[in-house]
C-alpha cells in the first residue's frame, strides 16, 4: 500500500498526536483547556489548530497544493506570532509532523523513496509556515507604527487643522 | 570553550513542553509587545498622584519609595476596611475554575495567568498573607506569599493584562466582580507611581481641559465645524449645532474619541445630523460642551478618587447649563461609571429634571437619578414612535453584525435597544454566535486603557475570540461591517479586522442611523458619510 493511502487510513491517529504535539506547546493549565473545550468559539485557539493540522493532513496526501496549504497553515501560525513563542518554537510543529508519521506508518509500510518525497513536502510546509510567521510580525510592527496616524492623524488632516509645510 | 554539540539522540530527546511549575515558583517575564510604557510624570505630578518619576517596566529598578511595602499594606488594609465588597471577594472564591477560561486575555494568549481566577490569586495571596490567620500561619500551605518585587512586577503585568470587561463575572457563581479586583489592584499599584501612560496622561488632559487628547475648546469647536462642512457637501444641509448654550433641552456628551479619531468621526456627525433632524422636526434643544467634551473617564482606570474627579466634570457642567437632562452618547466605560458609580460619587443629581423624552412623552425610570439617558434607548425610543424618517435602504452594502460593547452590555445591562436601533435602519444584519454576544460578549481586547500602540500582541491576542466569532460571520453571511456602541470598540477594533478579519469595517450605530436619516431639506444623497457611494448610486459617484 503507498504511503499516501496509508496516511488517509491512519489520519485520525497522526492527526490527534499531531495536535497533541502543538497542545504540549503550551503550560500544561493551559494544554487541558486546548484539549477539552470543543467549542470553537470557546476555544479558538484548539479548534483553529485542530482544523487547520486536519487539512493539512488531507493536503499532504492530495498532491498539496500550496495555495491551499498557505490557507489551512495561516490562521494556526496568526495566532502563534502574538503568543508567547519564538520564531523556531512557534513554527517547529510542521517538522515533529516528520516523526509523526514515521511512528504511526510501519517501516514494511513505506518506502523510502516515498519518505523522502513526503518529507521534502513536510520541508515546504515549515518553509510557508515561516513566510506567513514573517508576514505576521510585519503586520504587527505595520500596525504599531500606523494605527495612530490614520486614526488621529487622519480626522485632523482631513479637518485642515494640521500645516504641511508648503515648500517655500 | 565552546558547549559541546549535540548528538542526534540527544536532540531528539528535547521536551517541547514548558517545565511544569507551581503558578507561584514561574517567575513574571515582561514581554514586548504585552505591556504598555511607563506614565509620563509630568502627568502623575499634574494630578497630585505619588511618586511622579521617569521608570521603565523592562528595567530592575522601578524607583519605588523605600518605605513600599508598607504604603501598599497599609494601602491594602484602608481599602479591605472601607470596601465591604474588596474584602469579601477576596474571602469567597473557592477557586471553582467557572471562570478560568471565560478571559478573553487566557483564550488568546494560553498564559495561565490569565485566567480570572489565577490574576485575583495574584493579590489574594498577598491577603491571606497579611491579613488572614491561616496565612499568617501556614504561609504558602495556605496559599499564601509575602509581597516582594517580582510580585509586585507579577501584579503590574496582569492587571494590565485585563480589561475590566467583566465576562469572567457573569460565569461566577458567588457574583465576585473581578473587574474591581483589577480595579482595586490598579489603585493600589498607582500608590507607587505604577501607572501606564495611555491612562495617565488621557486623565491628566482630561482634567485639565475636559478631554483625553488635551484639545482646547476652540480645537473642539473648529473640529465640529469641519464635520458640519462635510455635512453639508454630502446632504447640501447646513446643521448649526449649540456649544455651551444654557437652557438648552438635552445637554449632550460623548467620548472625545468620537471627535478626533476615524472611524468615530463618522459617528459624531451622525449626532450633529440627529440633533438637527430633531431641531427642525421637533423643535428639541440639544447642546455640546466644550469643557464636558469627554464622556470617557480613565480616571476609572487608576483609582475611584480619580474616577470621582473626572466624573463629577460632567455633572458641573450640568449644573452651570442649566439643561433638563443629559444625552449620553456611545461609548463604554462611561456607562459603568454613570450606572454603577456615579450616584454614590458625585450623586443624587437632584438638580436636573428626571428624563422624559420630551418627543414621545417616555420617562426613563432607568435614569431618573444620574439624570442621564444612552443615545441608544434614545433613538429607539424616538424609532419605536415613528418619529424619525428612515431609509434603511441606503445602507444596503452593508452587511452588518453588532458587537455588545462590554461596558453597556454587561455594566447596564443595554442589550437590544442597539439591536432595535440597528435593525431599523440597516436591512442586512447577522448575529454572532451566542456564547459570544450578549452578557456573554468577547472584549475588543484593548478596553480600560489599554488602547496603545506599543502593546500590539496584546491587543491582537485579547482581541482574538471577538475577531474569531466575526470571521465567522463574515464567511457564513458576508458580514462585511461590525457596528458597536463604544469609542474604544471603534479605536481598536480596525487593527483587530484587519489582522484577523480583513474586510470588515467598523461603525457606530448613530453612522447607520444617520446614513438612513431623511433630512427635512436635504439634496439627493449619493455617498454615505464616510464618502463612500450609495447603493444604486456607484455611478452618480463618479
Amino acid at each position: 500500500m503507498a504511503l499516501i493511502e496509508q496516511l488517509g487510513l491512519k489520519k485520525d491517529p497522526i492527526v490527534k498526536k499531531w495536535f497533541a504535539q502543538v497542545v504540549d506547546t503550551y503550560p500544561a493549565e493551559t494544554a487541558r483547556f486546548l484539549r477539552r473545550q470543543s467549542d470553537p468559539f470557546a476555544n479558538p485557539v484548539g479548534q483553529t489548530t485542530l482544523q487547520g493540522l486536519r487539512t493539512l493532513i488531507d493536503l499532504l496526501g492530495a498532491g498539496f497544493d500550496v495555495k491551499s496549504v498557505q490557507e489551512a497553515l495561516d490562521p494556526i501560525i496568526r495566532i502563534r506570532a502574538i503568543q508567547d513563542f519564538t520564531p523556531a518554537r512557534a513554527t517547529r510543529f510542521v517538522f515533529e509532523l516528520k516523526r509523526i508519521i514515521r511512528d504511526e506508518v510501519p517501516e514494511n509500510q513505506r518506502s523510502s523513496e516515498e519518505l523522502q518525497r513526503m518529507e521534502h513536502l513536510i520541508d515546504e510546509m515549515a518553509l510557508t509556515a515561516f513566510d506567513i510567521y514573517m508576514q505576521c510580525r510585519e503586520k504587527i510592527n505595520d500596525l504599531k507604527a500606523n494605527e495612530m496616524k490614520s486614526r488621529t492623524y487622519k480626522a485632523f488632516a482631513r479637518a485642515g487643522l494640521i500645516k504641511e509645510p508648503d515648500g517655500e | 570553550m565552546a558547549d559541546e554539540t549535540p548528538k542526534a539522540e540527544e536532540l531528539i530527546q528535547i521536551d517541547h513542553r514548558p517545565p511544569a511549575k507551581q503558578w507561584m515558583d514561574v517567575p513574571v517575564n515582561i514581554r514586548k509587545g504585552m505591556y504598555c510604557y511607563a506614565s509620563n510624570p509630568k502627568s502623575v505630578e499634574y494630578l497630585g498622584l505619588p511618586n511622579a518619576r521617569p521608570w521603565n517596566p523592562i528595567e530592575e529598578d522601578w524607583k519605588l519609595p523605600e518605605n513600599w511595602q508598607q504604603i501598599l499594606h497599609e494601602g491594602f488594609k484602608e481599602r479591605l476596611e472601607k470596601f465591604r465588597s474588596i474584602k469579601v471577594f477576596m474571602d469567597i472564591c473557592v477557586r471553582c475554575g467557572a471562570c478560568a477560561d471565560k478571559c478573553h486575555f487566557f483564550i488568546g494568549t494560553g498564559d495561565p495567568k490569565n485566567m480570572p481566577v489565577l490574576r485575583a490569586e495574584l493579590l489574594r495571596s498577598v491577603y491571606r498573607n497579611d491579613f488572614t490567620l491561616m496565612g499568617k500561619l501556614l504561609g504558602r500551605y495556605a496559599g499564601a506569599r509575602p509581597m516582594t518585587i517580582d510580585v509586585l512586577k507579577e501584579w503590574w503585568y496582569y492587571l494590565f493584562q485585563c480589561t475590566e470587561c467583566r465576562r469572567c463575572s457573569v460565569f461566577c457563581p458567588y457574583g465576585i466582580d473581578t473587574a474591581e479586583i483589577t480595579m482595586f489592584g490598579r489603585e493600589l499599584l498607582n500608590l507607587l507611581g505604577l501607572n501606564i501612560d495611555w491612562i495617565a496622561t488621557p486623565v491628566a488632559n482630561c482634567y485639565r481641559t475636559g478631554n483625553h487628547l488635551g484639545i482646547q475648546p476652540h480645537a473642539f469647536k473648529d473640529m465640529i465645524d469641519f464635520f458640519c462642512d462635510d455635512i453639508e457637501e454630502i446632504t447640501g444641509i447646513r446643521v448649526e449645532p449649540n456649544f455651551n448654550q444654557k437652557n438648552a433641552d438635552i445637554l449632550f456628551i460623548t467620548p472625545s474619541g468620537d471627535v478626533f479619531a476615524d472611524p468615530g468621526t463618522y459617528t459624531a456627525m451622525g449626532y450633529l445630523l440627529l440633533f438637527h433632524f430633531l431641531k427642525e422636526k421637533y423643535g428639541l434643544n440639544v447642546t455640546w460642551s466644550t469643557y464636558a467634551s469627554e464622556g470617557g473617564n480613565f480616571g476609572s482606570f487608576t483609582s475611584h478618587e480619580t474616577m470621582k474627579r473626572l466624573n463629577a466634570k460632567m455633572y458641573l457642567e450640568a449644573k452651570r447649563l442649566k439643561p433638563k437632562w443629559i444625552l449620553g452618547g456611545e461609548c463604554g466605560h462611561m456607562w459603568r461609571v454613570i450606572t454603577q458609580y456615579m450616584d454614590t460619587m458625585n450623586g443624587p443629581a437632584d438638580f436636573m429634571e428626571a428624563p422624559v423624552n420630551p418627543i414621545t412623552g417616555t420617562r426613563f425610570e432607568n435614569a431618573k437619578s444620574t439624570k442621564m439617558v444612552h443615545i441608544a434607548e434614545f433613538l429607539a425610543d424616538l424609532i419605536k414612535h415613528g418619529k424619525l424618517d428612515l431609509d434603511p435602504s441606503r445602507n444596503d452594502n452593508k452587511i452588518v453584525t453588532f458587537h455588545d460593547s462590554c461596558n453597556p452590555a454587561r455594566g447596564m445591562g443595554m442589550l437590544d435597544e442597539p439591536r432595535y436601533v440597528i435593525k431599523s435602519v440597516a436591512n442586512h444584519f447577522f448575529e454572532m454566535p451566542a456564547n459570544t454576544i450578549r452578557e456573554q460578549t468577547f472584549c475588543c481586547g484593548s478596553g480600560s486603557g489599554l488602547n496603545a500602540g506599543e502593546n500590539m500582541e496584546e491587543r491582537m491576542a485579547g482581541a482574538l475570540p471577538r475577531s474569531n466569532a466575526v470571521k465567522y460571520v463574515h464567511e457564513k453571511h458576508g458580514v462585511n461591517m461590525l457596528a458597536c456602541v463604544c469609542a474604544i470598540d471603534r479605536a481598536a477594533l480596525p487593527a483587530a479586522m484587519d489582522y484577523w478579519v480583513p474586510g470588515v469595517d467598523v461603525t457606530g450605530m448613530t453612522e447607520l442611523v444617520a446614513n438612513a436619516l431623511i433630512m427635512p431639506g436635504e439634496q439627493e444623497r449619493t455617498t454615505d458619510l464616510r464618502g463612500e457611494p450609495l447603493p444604486g448610486m456607484e455611478e452618480a459617484d463618479e
